[in-house]
C-alpha cells in the first residue's frame, strides 16, 4: 500500500521534470494529423455523408519518461484521440509513429508486438476487468497472449505486480467483484504493466472514484513512472489532477487542441481564452481567494456541424470577425502552443 | 479526518473462509438446488434420466405385451382400475406407466440432441453476428428472419416428408428449427458485453479475436445461454411430442410421449387417461427444464459466491 501523504500535502516541485532531457531526446510517440469522422447513420440504407469530426487533425508529442496531460469537456474527442493511439479505434487519416515505426496502418497480427509496449489503463475500474476471470488470471492474461514464460513464472510476475500496485498476494485467486473501486483500478494498472510498456494511455483513471481513493491512485501511477521509466498520456476532464501528474498539459475543444504547454506554464499563464476560462472555474479550497469566473456563454456546439472559422468564437469573449470566418493555426512559441487570432500572433505559426 | 484507508477495506474482506479453495463445481451445484421446487425439479429429471438409460429395470411391465382382454383400463385408483396396472391401459391393453417410461428414451434423446445441434449452430452465428458486426450480422440476421418467417411445424413437417422420420433426421430437423431463436438470444447478450471496457482491454493486451470471444464473451454470456437451453429443451419435448402426434415423429410401436397423446385421442370419451397422462408427464418435465434453468442462471453468477 502507497504511505505517501495525500496529493493536497504535497507540493509539486517536479512538475515538468523531464523538460530538460526531453529535447534532446527522439520523441516515443508522435502523432501528425490525426482525424476520426464518424458518418452518422442517415435513414434506412444510405450511408451518410454527415460526419462527427471527433478528432479533427491532432498533432501530438509525448517524449520517453514523460507525461501529456491531455484535459478537455466530455465529447471534445480527447478519449477517442486516446484510444487511436492504442489502436483501439482506428484512424481515418493521420499517422501514429511510435518508437520510429508507423503504427496507424498496421494490420492486427502487425499491431501485436506493438501492443506490448503501448498499454491502456480504463476509466470504468467496473467493467474494465472480466468479473468471470480472477484477478490472477486477469494480470496473467497480457503474459500468456505475448507467449511470456511458463505457467509459474508467469504466476510469479503476477504476484511480484500485486506487490508492486499495493495489493496482496491473497488477493491472486480473487474475482473482482471482491474489490473496492480503488484496488480493482490498482488490477488494471497492475495489467497494464505486466509487459513493461513503454506508453500507457490513462483514460480517466481516477474520474471513477472517490477523492480520497483518486490521490493514492495518482502516487501509485507516478510511483509507477518513477520506477519504470513509463510515459502517460493522461487523459482527464478534471484540471487538478492534470496538473499534478503532467509534464506538459494539451486543451481539447471540439476535436482539436487549442493550447498546449509545459504544466507550470500553462497553469500560470494561459493563453487561450477557453483555457483562461477552465481554470478560472476551478475551485480554490480557500475561502480568503477571491474566485473571479469568467463564464462561458452557450454550451458546447454540436460536433456535427461545428461553427465556421474558430470553433470556440461562439462562447469566446475575445471573438472578431476573423475568429468567425478563418480557422486560427496552432501558434507557437517556447513549446507554448495557441490557436488564437487574438492571444495567439505574437508568437509564430507552428 | 483521517485519511480512509482501503487497508482496512481489504481486511474485511480477508476472512479465514476466503483462504480455503472450494471447487467451483461444487459451489455452483450446491447453490442450484438450494431452493425446494430446484430440489423437486432435479429429482424429476434424475428420474427421467434413469428412465431413459434403462427403462426395463424401471417399468413394471413390458411396454410392447397386449392383453385385449385388459383394453382402455383406467388408472389402479378409480373405481374399474385394474391392480399392477397403475396408470391404466391403452387400447391395446398395453400397460401406460410402463410405455410412459418407455417413451422417456425417446423424449430425451431426441430433445438433448436437438438442443445441442440448435445450441452450436445458434451460438455460432449468434457470436459471430454480434462479435463482427456488419455485414456478417446483417446476413446472419436477413437468414434468421427467413427462417422464422416460415412457420416452425410446416417447415419441420416439410423437411421430414422429404426425408423420411427416422431419429437421426428427426434430430437434425428439429434442431435446425431451433437455431434462430438461439443466435438470437446470443447475439443480444453479445451486443452487451462486447462494448464493456474489459473486452476493449483484452484488445489493447493483443489478445486474438478468438480469444477475446472464446475467454472474455462467452462466459459472461454462458448463464444467458444455460438458461436459454433449458427453455429450447423443454420447447423441443414438445416439438417432438407434436410432430409424433402429427404421426412424423418415431414410428410405431416405440412409444413416445406425443404418440401417445396421438393415439389416446380416438378413444377420449371412454378412456380420458391415455392422452392426459402422456401430457402431465410433458409439462411436468418441462416445467422441471425451467425451474431448473432458473436456478442454475443464479447460481452460475460468481457476484453470489460469499454468499455461502
Amino acid at each position: 500500500m502507497i504511505s505517501k501523504p495525500p496529493v493536497s500535502a504535497e507540493a509539486s516541485p517536479d512538475s515538468g521534470r523531464h523538460a530538460d532531457n526531453e529535447a534532446s531526446q527522439e520523441p516515443l510517440l508522435i502523432a501528425t494529423d490525426l482525424r476520426r469522422y464518424f458518418s452518422l447513420p442517415d435513414g434506412l440504407f444510405r450511408k451518410s455523408s454527415r460526419k462527427v469530426k471527433a478528432v479533427d487533425g491532432v498533432n501530438l508529442t509525448i517524449g520517453a519518461g514523460e507525461t501529456l496531460g491531455l484535459v478537455g469537456e466530455s465529447g471534445c474527442g480527447k478519449s477517442t484521440l486516446g484510444r487511436m493511439l492504442v489502436r483501439l479505434d482506428e484512424p481515418t487519416a493521420g499517422d501514429v509513429i511510435f518508437e520510429g515505426q508507423n503504427i496507424s496502418m498496421l494490420s492486427e497480427g502487425e499491431l501485436k508486438p506493438v501492443r506490448r509496449r503501448i498499454q491502456m489503463v480504463f476509466q470504468n475500474p467496473f467493467s474494465s476487468l472480466n468479473p468471470r476471470k480472477t484477478i490472477g488470471e486477469t494480470i496473467c492474461e497480457p503474459l500468456i497472449v505475448h507467449g511470456v514464460g511458463d505457467a509459474r513464472s508467469r504466476q510469479a510476475r503476477a504476484m511480484e505486480l500485486l506487490d508492486i500496485v499495493g495489493l496482496r498476494r491473497e488477493h491472486y485467486n480473487r474475482y473482482p467483484h471482491q474489490f473496492s473501486g480503488g484496488q480493482r483500478q490498482r488490477i488494471g494498472i497492475a495489467r497494464a504493466f505486466a509487459l513493461e510498456p513503454k506508453l500507457i494511455v490513462c483514460d480517466e483513471p481516477v474520474s471513477a472514484l472517490d477523492v480520497s481513493i483518486q490521490s493514492q491512485i495518482l502516487n501509485l501511477i507516478e510511483d509507477l513512472q518513477r520506477a519504470f521509466g513509463v510515459s502517460y498520456l493522461f487523459i482527464s476532464h478534471d484540471l487538478r489532477v492534470v496538473e499534478h501528474v503532467s509534464d506538459r498539459v494539451a486543451v481539447m475543444y471540439l476535436g482539436r487542441i487549442v493550447e498546449e504547454a509545459p504544466t507550470a506554464i500553462l497553469y500560470r499563464s494561459p493563453r487561450h481564452p477557453y483555457t483562461q476560462a477552465l481554470l478560472a472555474a476551478v475551485p480554490v479550497p480557500d475561502p480568503s481567494v477571491e474566485q473571479t469566473d469568467i463564464v462561458l456563454e452557450g454550451g458546447v456546439p454540436n460536433p456535427i456541424d461545428p461553427p465556421q472559422g474558430c470553433h470556440f468564437h461562439p462562447r469566446c469573449p475575445l471573438a472578431v470577425d476573423r475568429c468567425r470566418i478563418e480557422m486560427p493555426p496552432l501558434f507557437e512559441s517556447n513549446g507554448h502552443k495557441v490557436r488564437c487570432w487574438i492571444n495567439g500572433p505574437g508568437m509564430h505559426e507552428a | 479526518m483521517a485519511q480512509p484507508n482501503e487497508l482496512t477495506d481489504t481486511s474485511r474482506l480477508l476472512t479465514p473462509a476466503d483462504e480455503i479453495p472450494i471447487s467451483r463445481f461444487r459451489l455452483v451445484a450446491s447453490r442450484v438446488i438450494e431452493s425446494w421446487p430446484a430440489k423437486i425439479s432435479l429429482a424429476i429429471l434424475v428420474l427421467v434420466v434413469i428412465c431413459s438409460l434403462v427403462p426395463g429395470l424401471v417399468a413394471p411391465r413390458d411396454p410392447f405385451a397386449q392383453d385385449l382382454s385388459l383394453r382402455l383400463v383406467p388408472p389402479a385408483w378409480s373405481e374399474r382400475g385394474v391392480p399392477g396396472y397403475w396408470l391404466g391401459t391403452d387400447q391395446l391393453g398395453r400397460d401406460t406407466l410402463s410405455r410412459i417410461i418407455e417413451g422417456t428414451r425417446i423424449t430425451v434423446l431426441v430433445s438433448l440432441f436437438a438442443v445441442s445441434v440448435s445450441g452450436l449452430v445458434g451460438v455460432a452465428a449468434g457470436l459471430a453476428a454480434g462479435f463482427y458486426g456488419g455485414k456478417t450480422d446483417a446476413i446472419i440476421l436477413r437468414l434468421i428472419d427467413i427462417q422464422l418467417a416460415f412457420p416452425l411445424i410446416l417447415l419441420v413437417i416439410a423437411v421430414v416428408a422429404v426425408v423420411g422420420p427416422s431419429l437421426t433426421n428427426l434430430i437434425i430437423v428439429m434442431g435446425l428449427s431451433g437455431w434462430p431463436r438461439f443466435a438470437r438470444v446470443v447475439r443480444g447478450s453479445v451486443l452487451t458485453v462486447r462494448h464493456l471496457e474489459f473486452v476493449d482491454a483484452a484488445r489493447s493486451i493483443g489478445a486474438s479475436r478468438v480469444r477475446i470471444m472464446s475467454q472474455h464473451i462467452l462466459p459472461n454470456i454462458m448463464s444467458a445461454i444455460i438458461v436459454y437451453a433449458s427453455f429450447e429443451i423443454a420447447r423441443m419435448i414438445l416439438l417432438e411430442a407434436t410432430l409424433s402426434f402429427l404421426g412424423l415423429g418415431v414410428q410405431p410401436p416405440t412409444p413416445t410421449w406425443g404418440g401417445m397423446i396421438s393415439d389416446g385421442r380416438k378413444y377420449i370419451s371412454q378412456s380420458w387417461a391415455i392422452s392426459l397422462i402422456p401430457g402431465v408427464a410433458i409439462a411436468l418435465v418441462i416445467l422441471a427444464f425451467n425451474v431448473l434453468g432458473d436456478s442454475l442462471r443464479d447460481a452460475l453468477d460468481p457476484q453470489l459466491d460469499e454468499r455461502l
